[in-house]
């Protein structure tokens, strides 16, 4: 037992004594290799096999329906409903053909609609070297994304001016109305939502109080009532002839809604920064909006990033409702089209809802895998 | 503060003017001056505007009969009944779409949620990809899918799909199921057993528990409460004598008759508004599992604990009390959705309010009632819900 530890010198009574490391063993076959595998991890049990095999035919089933509906049985040629009319037909994609410009401007007028191409081009152009955090001149391309490019996309889109035809916020649908109420929506709501955190947590009781019951408020009730209150009262509220564009009443209920959400969002971030930040800006003799602006406000608003982003995901989904109070969006055109009585077919809706369905998935999944990369990489071991 | 305080009355080292004090009342009036001056200008234009509109205000319209009819009434709805009758029946389908949403979201959620952590790898992938599908389109779309493309294609009623045939029928206005008629005093004894047995099995719990703590001996409780639970009603209904009639539902020519009908919308808007928050349950779940360190699970092992009673008395306790808060926040979410239903006409409180609105064009007042119904809900919750924060908050000692 004891020459176990201490490394005496080998006696001659010991017949042997291993001095080098016998080699690895490899080990068991079981344990290895696909077949390992999938006993492991598809077949562990006996509820863990059936689970597995119920969980195939569930993945096969949606799959082979999707596959079913959107390839085998569809319909890819033809000039109007009649032909997806037929007895089992799938998914009505001539529909699509006829109809993608609208899914995207809705009745924008045909020669202006290189006005929303340019509109989105620039969004997009203006989008990617933010998101992308190696890209230099963030300052800069933050303020025309957030100043320069509502300026110019309401020159661009409304017109009557340099030169531009105008055009109606009535004509306006599809995509386009989608992404002018998510980005509006988000562009104004974010500093409201900013004042409201400041306020929710300031030690004035009254603005203490305000902003409470203003973030509670609209966060307590459907955004659908408020889009009705939006249509319905806003003219109400307005002096006599001041006419409230129906798109801008929209506009102005999903920002009050949205920065209700994102004052609690940024309260998180807000309660998340330590008192000695607070105690060091103002040990410097910064007084309170150079404290908030130059020390609080940009960390905080780094930690919640991810918390806007998901913000901007519901606002993003949520935008649908506009349709409700008669304003087209993407699904309101699908809507509007999918009874057209030309286009009309058992599967015409069920093929414009997998479109939107897509696209919505799309964006709104894009978005939610940015904010988890973000997330990762500013958790940068600060975390209390 | 409690320098400048001292400043105040001492020294007099700072102005006035720089007194955080006097600016903090300073800006707190100037708030207030600003908000009551903005408020007093928005109810002056209103009532300027409905001045020239010469529409009656105040909440006397309540009592106009409504004159129109209402899909699905859970709750009296006579022919002549007022508008603020057919606001409560809208409240009414609003509260039972929400409730039936809740429970089934919360089945599917924690299934998946659960599933998602499972070491079963189809298990997990497929629950992966259920959350993330659902999740990412927008609910009305959903609602849509299910209510347009799904039950709008099925067949006419004089076609009805027959699951079950002769007793289920499946048409494009709805579902029928056949109808349970419980003769005599046979439903109320079923009812009062269900309800003695729900009784006796929380009392037996108490029971159980205070003996357990007293004595260490436990007791099945789980076994014996669900017998009660279910053994009372079924007792109630064998001596009462077994008095039950199926009503099967009769197909006509235009439509089916008889049984319980569950229309088509509110089946498409309880699918998807289930399925949808079903997502978003899933993810709490999970989260909440996997916010209980795994030395706690380790430690429960090797105390002796099976696995079944470490996931039952050790994580899942623990896994509650980050669980509960934001599922109360889905369940909140669900019910504010359900004002969805306005899209594909299920009479919910917002539909019916809409119908209201544009028939007696009493805007505000609507409103505010929408108002005034989702904010109690959505207060009340969160009292509630702070109530059960300070009674399951970790005791420190």
């Amino acid at each position: 037992m004891t020459d176990a530890a201490s490394p005496a010198p080998l006696s001659p009574s010991r017949a042997f004594v291993r001095s080098v490391l016998a080699p690895p063993q490899p080990p068991p076959a079981s344990t290895v290799g696909a077949g390992a595998w999938v006993r492991t991890n598809l077949f562990g049990s006996l509820s863990d096999g059936v689970l597995t095999l119920l969980g195939l035919a569930a993945a096969l089933l949606v799959a082979r329906a999707v596959i079913d509906f959107a390839v085998l049985r569809a319909v890819w040629q033809g000039d109007s409903g009649e032909v997806c009319r037929i007895e089992g037909a799938g998914a009505c994609w001539p529909y699509v053909t006829a109809f993608w410009k609208q899914f995207l401007f809705g009745r924008y007028p045909a020669e202006e609609r290189w006005r929303a191409w340019l509109t989105f081009a620039a969004f997009f152009g203006l989008l990617a070297p933010l998101m992308i955090p190696r890209v230099p001149f963030k300052r800069a391309n933050a303020l025309l994304f957030f100043v320069g490019l509502p300026i110019f996309a309401y020159v661009m889109l409304c017109g009557g001016s340099f030169g531009l035809v105008e055009v109606e916020t009535t004509m306006w649908g599809g995509l386009l109305v989608t992404m002018v109420v998510a980005v509006t929506g988000i562009v104004c709501s974010l500093p409201i939502g900013i004042l409201l955190a400041l306020g929710r947590r300031s030690q004035m009781p009254v603005v203490r109080m305000l902003s409470i019951v203003f973030i509670e408020f609209w966060r307590g009730v459907p955004m659908i009532t408020v889009l009705f209150m939006a249509a319905n009262m806003l003219p109400l509220f307005m002096p006599e002839g001041v006419d409230v564009d129906k798109l801008l009443r929209a506009l102005v209920g999903v920002a009050i809604f949205t920065a209700a959400y994102l004052a609690e969002t940024i309260r998180g971030g807000l309660a998340a920064i330590p008192k000695g930040q607070y105690e060091g800006a103002m040990a410097l003799g910064l007084g309170y909006w150079r404290m908030m602006g130059l020390i609080i406000m940009p960390q905080a608003l780094k930690l919640v990033i991810p918390g806007i982003v998901n913000s901007f995901i519901s606002l993003f989904k949520d935008t649908t409702l506009v349709l409700i109070v008669s304003i087209f969006d993407l699904l309101g055109m699908i809507q509007g089209s999918r009874n057209d009585p030309i286009w009309s077919s058992p599967t015409t809706g069920a093929t414009g809802y997998l479109v939107a369905a897509v696209i919505f998935w799309c964006f709104c999944f894009g978005m939610s895998r940015y904010s988890q990369w973000m997330e990762r990489r500013l958790a940068t071991g600060h975390k209390r | 503060m409690q320098t400048t305080r001292e400043g105040r009355s001492g020294r007099p080292a700072i102005p006035w003017h720089r007194d955080p004090w006097v600016r903090g009342l300073v800006y707190q009036a100037l708030t207030l001056i600003v908000v009551v001056v903005l408020g007093w200008y928005f109810v002056h234009n209103t009532a300027l505007n409905l001045e020239k509109r010469t529409v009656a205000h105040g909440f006397s319209f309540l009592s106009t009969t409504a004159g129109f009819d209402i899909s699905q009434t859970p709750i009296d709805y006579p022919k002549d009944a007022s508008y603020g009758r057919a606001l409560m029946v809208g409240l009414a389908n609003t509260a039972l779409v929400a409730v039936i949403s809740i429970v089934v979201a919360t089945i599917v959620g924690f299934l998946v949620g659960i599933g998602r952590l499972s070491k079963n790898f189809v298990v997990s992938r497929l629950c992966t990809a259920y959350v993330e599908t659902l999740r990412n389109i927008p609910v009305l779309l959903q609602i849509f899918f299910w209510y347009f493309a799904v039950l709008g294609v099925m067949p006419l009623p004089r076609n009805s799909l027959q699951p079950i045939p002769g007793w289920v029928y499946v048409n494009n206005r709805g579902l029928y199921l056949p109808e349970f008629h419980f003769g005599g005093a046979t439903g109320w004894a079923i009812a009062v057993g269900f309800l003695s047995g729900l009784l006796g099995a929380i009392i037996l719990a108490f029971w159980a528990k205070k003996r357990q703590i007293a004595t260490g001996r436990q007791f099945p409780t789980t076994v014996v409460g669900l017998a009660l639970i279910v053994g009372l009603p079924v007792l109630a209904f064998a001596l009462t004598g077994f008095d039950l009639t199926l009503v099967a539902p009769k197909k006509g020519t235009f439509n089916v008759t008889g049984g319980t009908e569950i229309i088509a919308s509110a089946m498409a808007l309880t699918l998807a508004l289930a399925l949808y928050t079903a997502a978003f349950i899933a993810e709490v779940v999970r989260g909440g599992i996997l916010a209980v360190a795994h030395g706690q699970t380790e430690a429960a092992r090797s105390l002796g604990l099976s696995p079944n009673q470490t996931l039952r008395l050790v994580v899942v306790p623990q896994a509650m009390r980050v669980i509960v808060p934001p599922l109360t926040n889905q369940y909140l979410n669900l019910t504010k959705n359900s004002s969805l239903a306005v899209g594909i006409g299920y009479p919910d409180l917002v539909s019916v309010g809409g119908i209201v609105l544009n028939q007696s064009g009493q805007a505000i007042e609507v409103i505010a009632i929408w108002m005034a119904i989702y904010l109690s809900i959505s207060v009340g919750t969160s009292l509630l819900m702070n109530a059960w924060d300070r009674a399951n908050a970790i005791v420190e000692r």
